[in-house]
């Protein structure tokens, strides 16, 4: 018997498909930001009212992740923008190899923005990277509070945490500020905006969120390599 | 439940080593799990023992090392690992510190042994002798 030491990563053809995306994205200057919730919290919601809200002839296109459907395509295509549907036919998330395939035929050149919708699960799609420049989780007050301290893997991962579906606040037992707080004792840096996608509330806030990390990728695509 | 998928990938990447190492089987392969990787270790050794179960790596042990969420502080350079989300600094009580450890999901060893019969354990007196070109099942 010979014990041998083994090095790499356990999802190593996950790690090199997203880090040749990654570097396709970049090369063509394409923020690509990955949406990640529990189902029912309001990914398809908040993307409608993105697609309705940016400026027409955004150079914006979707990827929108389910087990099985094509339903949220068939919403979000209305708005006119390139989307395309990912059914997984059963695994619970995006990886890699999906969103290469999927973005085969498209020209990333004609592209600022790809916003990824992942399957609903709060577990397995942060352990697998899509080449994405930033993570985005949503929590809807529909929730529990304590779902970041229950799931730390994507509130420790994701940028910004978006609190959806404010306006049911006075109807539900939902401890916003608790709810930041402890997405922040997993997450100290962690942005947070509040949006009410029905009400149009807080929907601004997440624009400009989009508009700012778009400026800070194009800043560090800018800075000399090493 | 994504464990099925990332036993998977495990036996892969054993398969590939394999693939480097021939005339070896392995007996047992070493895993690092981080707190924060999204993977639950008992979920996994399950997953595995199931997939591996009635084939060529049916008996191979897997070894998963759990490692904690662990920061560096910014203002003393402290690294701590955290305890129930406890994030302060506890040497400084400083918020600002970077991950150095907990979304793990990476190999660390390969126990291996050679399939060669001679090396294998020595046949009961009675058995039949063993082919020298044929290759042990096990």
């Amino acid at each position: 018997m010979n014990r041998v030491p083994m090095e790499g990563k356990i999802l190593n053809e996950n790690a090199r498909i997203a880090a040749d995306l990654r570097e396709r994205f970049s090369a063509q200057r394409v923020l690509v930001v990955n949406l990640i919730s529990s189902p029912g919290s309001g990914k398809t919601t908040l993307l409608e009212k993105t697609l309705e809200t940016l400026p027409s002839g955004s150079r914006v296109a979707v990827l929108t992740g389910d087990l099985q459907t094509e339903n949220d395509a068939n919403r979000l295509k209305r708005y006119g923008y390139p989307v395309k549907q990912i059914t997984t036919g059963g695994t619970c998330h995006l990886d890699a190899r999906m969103i290469e395939k999927h973005i085969a035929d498209w020209d990333l050149a004609g592209l600022d923005l790809l916003i990824i919708e992942n399957v609903g699960n709060l577990v397995c799609p942060s352990s697998y990277d899509l080449g994405e420049a930033a993570k985005v989780v949503l929590l809807s007050v529909t929730e529990g509070e304590d779902k970041p301290l229950k799931y730390p893997s994507i509130f420790s991962k994701s940028e910004l945490l978006i609190l959806t579906k404010i306006d049911l606040l006075p109807y539900v037992p939902f401890d916003a500020a608790a709810a930041i707080a402890n997405a922040c004792r997993v997450h100290p840096e962690m942005e947070v905006v509040k949006v009410a996608c029905l009400a149009g509330d807080g929907l601004r806030e997440w624009m400009n969120w989009l508009e700012n990390r778009k400026q800070r990728f194009l800043a560090e695509l800018a800075l000399p390599v090493g | 439940m994504h464990e099925m998928g990332i036993a998977n990938s495990i036996l892969e990447g054993v398969a590939a080593e394999l693939r480097r190492r021939p005339g070896s089987r392995a007996t047992k392969v070493g895993v690092r799990i981080g707190e924060l990787s999204g993977v639950d270790p008992d979920a996994l050794s399950f997953a595995f023992e199931a997939i591996t179960l009635d084939t060529q790596f049916a008996g191979l042990v897997l070894d998963v090392e759990y490692v904690a969420y662990r920061r560096r502080c910014r203002n003393c350079g402290n690294e701590y690992d955290i305890h129930n989300y406890e994030i302060l600094c506890p040497a400084c009580g400083n918020l600002n510190a970077d991950r150095t450890r907990g979304d793990e999901l990476e190999f660390t060893y390969l126990e291996i042994e050679d399939i060669n019969p001679e090396d294998s354990q020595p046949p009961e007196e009675d058995a039949a002798p063993v082919p020298h070109n044929e290759e042990v099942k096990r």
